[in-house]
């Protein structure tokens, strides 16, 4: 079965997470999935739909709920010479399997003085927004991120899905891979593939002179909202989507910002300790001197995300929150 | 045999203390012996020995704590025998590891920060204060427009009177801030001018004669806007000769002088509050004389209203300071670094001027160069000189 | 090492014993730093099991490691060199003690977390069904990690996926210090494979001969397809949990009581008894033993220190994965 088509197409995220898991599986026979009813109930976020009858119950595999197991199994297999793709459901439930990704994936190839390979993704769905109350509203992308050893992408866009999971796979490093749960019915066109699909790079998803909003995952979204209810006040902002949590290209967020001179992090994650601290910290260390009003950060109000919607509103990044600190940023000079 | 030292018990063990010694003067002991039990503060902990031998003498008394690696006790070899002891103490433990170095003087105490009169620190960006740096502003002077009244960039860009980006926009009047600002910055400039550029000053006088002729019958039927002028003629020919004299012409930066591929004759214009500002027109050296005198009259209007444009602002590379108009004689200029020469005017006078031996009354100009000396010496300014007068000359080939 | 016990076995244990005394030694000299955790006492389990797995099979180990290294014929060197520190170590000195590996003898890994290592072994396994290969996977961890969530998980998975894994339970009775009655339920640890259709035997681990048997016996039937099976090797470490350890939670005539039972002496008085060991034998092995362990601490010593500036080599692969 083809894959791909000659021409773009419109499809969703989940879509596209799904065309990436059969092309890696089809192009690889090491490859397969493993996870929490990703097989016959299709995933519960319904990205591998489908993939048991092409696949069989070896290569789309349900494991039962030990996350600790599974994701150690992962490694294990991929030490093993295998290349699998570990679905875990969901951010909050990888906290039963971090002794597995921190003491274990992320160590071992040091640890062994380089003579083990962890080449394993792990893929999980992270955030809030949708009303499912404390547990299940967690955003640790930052966790993962503060672990040398491990790489740790944050796909916002349709085409990220379906291009990052190619190099996540051939990375023979453990990647772990943040899906914003507010993402999976995103749609949009994509190109028949993308030269440009990397897993090292951030991108500028809105360039702009002014102000440089920096967000990933859903985040990115917020900030392109933001970005264009600006322009009617005279502020161009630049959004910068990081992509890849870690290793954090650096590179990206300095250039921007010594471009426009104002920053403004868009976070999930509670702010102490942030991913958005992390950011913010790397422009005070190398652009200091470029830097023409303080940093902003829009990041989670620090509570366990409430149930009621309109607190959970209230408690997550939203434009008005991120308007109101670019506003902030480019002061009366605006 | 040799001594028997206080063991590491654990990764985070410095030192240990004696609780009791197992083993005395002139007891046998065999390699796994349990000796001594020493407590490491986390527990007491049996210690062995890992040689054969005769306890000669005991070094560390019960109780006592010692780093690791201290001697406890001198073992001899079986059959050695013990020395006669004597009940005498323990010599003292070695001592302790050098603690982290003290510096030998607490370092000096950073000059207090600029406070602004309401007693809080002047809220100055880092941008704006590397700018302010680098156009030699006062940041604590400039009034800031930024986030909380911080001073952004573009405060102190007005307040040079310099903008990168966008046209600044014309002051509807000079305000007394921007001038104290401008007044600064020109003080930062010159002082470096002074301090790093060893000047030399020479001077000539210009008959002006066969010049103010020749546009008297240039001017004649050509309206007010279109004629040309003494001073004119003066920075045309300081133009051209600038062109040949090209150690003249350039800029001095890190320590060797680029010689300029162009001539951008920077324009010392006075403003009327106060203040200097040095627009280039840029590649003088080609321009025909209507077209210079031209262009000067459009950058001293635009000077004076705030309509300059950054890049007519940037970088000329020989400047001239005409001060005719104000009736001085004689300018003894200053460099504008990263240039290597200043070209100063004075006021055209009548002047008594021997020509050949008969004393004439003519119009004269007393041309003045300062030229640095890291670059030129008097020689080569003196042909540079000779050189404007020369061209001054001909002016009908300006 | 592999073949039959023996001499051979008699061979692998004296070495453990001779290397470990040795590094108490070079421990309270400061040599060896971190922590040291001794496998004295326990010697006839690695002795016993790891003769019965052939080279290209799998080993998953914990932080108690050392004789699994030995016995499954990592260089004494190597182990040393990397307990010092030095590049030459297995894992040029970013292990340690409870961290050697050594993909060449599919060694993967000391592993200092309790139960951690199960989970791997698990995913070893599960590659090498999934790539068709025949290979088995001996995964150790002591009896505390029985508590762990990672061993239960572990065994139902291994049991539901009919995985090539031989858990073997190292019984040495204390969790560093806390007695299996004071943590367990049901101190029956066979009892707990069971429960999740492992087949599982205890063996006497101080019997070389007997932890060959039942290794043999699990290998075959692991090997075979049959699933994973479980040994828990009743043993006892003479030694206390790690060079810190007052040794509180025991008390010495207990210690007394299993050192009589000591698996070397036991094992030479076996061979003895059967004609196959005289004096000039056992004194030529024992020698051996010193004189590889004289070999690893000249060799450990002479060893250079890693740069600090390839400190961060290997956080990430230096190559593309295969």
């Amino acid at each position: 079965m083809s894959t791909t088509e000659p021409t773009a197409r419109t499809m969703s995220y989940r879509e596209a997470l799904r065309e990436a898991i059969r092309d890696a599986m089809q192009a690889d026979e090491r490859v397969f999935l493993m996870g929490e009813d990703v097989g016959a109930y299709g995933g519960s976020f319904g990205v591998s739909r489908g993939l048991l009858d092409e696949f069989g119950p070896e290569r789309i595999r349900d494991t039962p709920l030990s996350e600790a197991a599974f994701v150690g199994a992962g490694i294990g297999a991929a030490m093993g010479g295998m290349r699998p793709i570990v679905e875990v459901m969901t951010v909050n439930f990888s906290l039963l399997a971090l002794d597995q990704i921190v003491n274990n994936a992320a160590t071992i190839p040091h640890m062994s003085g380089g003579q083990v390979q962890v080449p394993l993704v792990v893929r999980m769905t992270t955030g809030a927004g949708r009303q499912l109350a404390a547990q299940h509203s967690h955003s640790l992308e930052g966790w993962y991120a503060h672990v040398p050893g491990l790489k740790v992408l944050a796909p916002a866009t349709v085409a990220d899905a379906r291009w990052m999971l190619g190099p996540a796979l051939a990375d023979p490093n453990p990647v772990i891979v943040f899906e914003h749960g507010s993402l999976y019915n995103r749609e949009d066109e994509i190109g028949v593939e993308d030269a440009a699909a990397d897993i090292t790079r951030a991108a500028i998803r809105r360039p702009g002179r002014d102000l440089t909003l920096v967000a990933y995952g859903q985040s990115v979204w917020t900030a392109l909202e933001a970005a264009e209810a600006l322009v009617t006040e005279g502020v161009e902002a630049e959004v910068l989507d990081l992509r890849v949590l870690r290793p954090l290209d650096t590179h990206a967020i300095v250039s921007s910002v010594t471009r426009t001179h104002r920053a403004v992090v868009v976070d999930e994650m509670w702010r102490t300790g942030s991913l958005a601290a992390e950011v913010s910290a790397v422009l005070t260390e190398q652009a200091f001197y470029e830097l023409d009003a303080p940093v902003g950060r829009v990041c989670t109000e620090e509570l366990p995300i409430p149930y009621a919607g309109h607190l959970e509103q209230a408690a997550l990044p939203n434009t008005a929150r991120v308007l109101a600190a670019a506003r902030e940023a480019v002061g009366g000079d605006g | 045999m040799g001594d028997f030292l206080m063991p590491t018990l654990g990764a985070d063990m410095t030192e240990g203390k004696i609780v009791t010694w197992l083993v005395g003067p002139g007891d046998e002991v065999h390699h796994g012996d349990i000796v001594a039990t020493v407590d490491t503060s986390k527990a007491e902990i049996d210690v062995e020995i890992f040689e054969d031998g005769v306890v000669e003498e005991l070094l560390v008394g019960v109780g006592e704590k010692v780093p690791v690696g201290t001697p406890l006790a001198r073992i001899a070899a079986v059959g050695a025998g013990p020395k006669a002891v004597t009940e005498a103490a323990p010599p003292s433990p070695p001592p302790p590891a050098p603690k982290i170095p003290v510096p030998a003087s607490a370092p000096s105490p950073a000059p207090a920060p600029p406070v602004s009169t309401d007693g809080h620190r002047t809220r100055i960006s880092p941008l704006a204060r590397r700018v302010a740096a680098d156009l030699g502003v006062d940041p604590q002077t400039v009034t800031g427009t930024g986030p909380h009244g911080s001073v952004v960039r573009a405060d102190v860009e007005r307040a040079a009177g310099t903008t990168a980006q966008a046209p600044a926009p014309p002051p509807p009047s000079e305000a007394p801030d921007r001038s104290t600002a401008m007044r600064q910055a020109i003080g930062a400039l010159m002082s470096r001018s002074k301090r790093e550029i060893p000047h030399y000053h020479l001077a000539l006088d210009i008959d002006l004669h066969r010049t103010e002729q020749w546009l008297t019958r240039h001017n004649e039927d050509l309206p007010l806007a279109q004629r040309l002028t003494a001073a004119g003629v003066l920075l045309a020919a300081t133009a051209r000769a600038a062109a040949r004299h090209t150690d003249m012409n350039g800029h001095y930066v890190d320590g060797a002088f680029a010689p300029a591929d162009g001539v951008h004759l920077g324009v010392a214009i006075s403003l009327r509050a106060g203040g200097l500002l040095t627009p280039a027109i840029k590649h003088a050296d080609t321009l025909a004389l209507e077209d210079l005198m031209a262009r000067l009259r459009d950058v001293v209007q635009r000077a004076r209203t705030g309509g300059l444009r950054a890049s007519e602002l940037a970088a000329p590379t020989l400047t001239v300071t005409d001060l005719g108009d104000r009736g001085v004689d004689l300018v003894h200029g200053v460099i504008y670094p990263p240039q290597v020469a200043l070209v100063g005017f004075g006021a055209v006078r009548p002047r008594p001027w021997a020509d050949g031996d008969a004393l004439a009354v003519r119009p004269v100009v007393t041309a003045t160069l300062a030229a640095d000396h890291r670059v030129s010496d008097g020689h080569r300014g003196a042909l540079f000189l000779r050189d404007i007068d020369r061209l001054v000359q001909a002016p009908e080939e300006l | 090492m592999t073949g039959a016990t023996g001499t051979d076995a008699l061979r692998t244990m004296l070495l453990i014993r001779t290397f470990e005394e040795r590094c108490v030694e070079l421990y309270s000299a400061a040599k060896i730093r971190g922590f040291l955790h001794l496998y004295i006492g326990e010697e006839a389990v690695a002795a016993g099991i790891m003769p019965a797995l052939e080279p290209t099979d799998r080993v998953v180990s914990t932080y108690r490691e050392h004789g699994h290294a030995l016995a499954r014929g990592v260089p004494a060197r190597a182990v040393l060199a990397e307990m010092f520190g030095k590049v030459e170590g297995v894992c040029r000195g970013r292990g340690g003690s409870m961290h050697l590996f050594d993909v060449a003898h599919r060694f993967y890994g000391g592993n200092a977390i309790v139960g951690g290592g199960l989970p791997i072994a698990v995913g070893l396994a599960l590659a090498d069904r999934m790539a068709g290969r025949d290979h088995v996977t001996a995964c150790f961890f002591g009896e505390g990690a029985i508590a762990e969530g990672e061993f239960h998980e572990s065994l139902n998975l291994a049991a539901l996926w009919r995985l090539p894994v031989i858990f073997c339970c190292e019984n040495n009775l204390y969790a560093m210090g806390t007695a299996l009655a004071r943590s367990e339920s049901e101190v029956n640890l066979t009892m707990k494979a069971a429960s999740y259709e492992v087949p599982a035997w205890s063996v006497d681990g101080m019997d070389v001969d007997a932890v060959a048997d039942a290794a043999r016996r699990a290998v075959l039937s692991v090997r075979a397809g049959d699933g994973p099976c479980f040994l828990e090797l009743r043993t006892y470490r003479f030694r206390a949990h790690s060079m810190y350890d007052p040794d509180l939670y025991r008390t010495r005539e207990e210690i007394a009581r299993w050192r009589e039972r000591d698996p070397i002496d036991a094992y030479t008085q076996v061979l003895r008894d059967a004609g196959a060991l005289d004096d000039e034998t056992l004194d030529g092995l024992r020698e051996e033993a010193r004189d590889a362990v004289d070999d690893a601490v000249a060799f450990a010593e002479a060893g250079t220190p890693e740069p600090v500036e390839e400190m961060a080599r290997f956080v990430y692969a230096e190559e593309a994965a295969p």
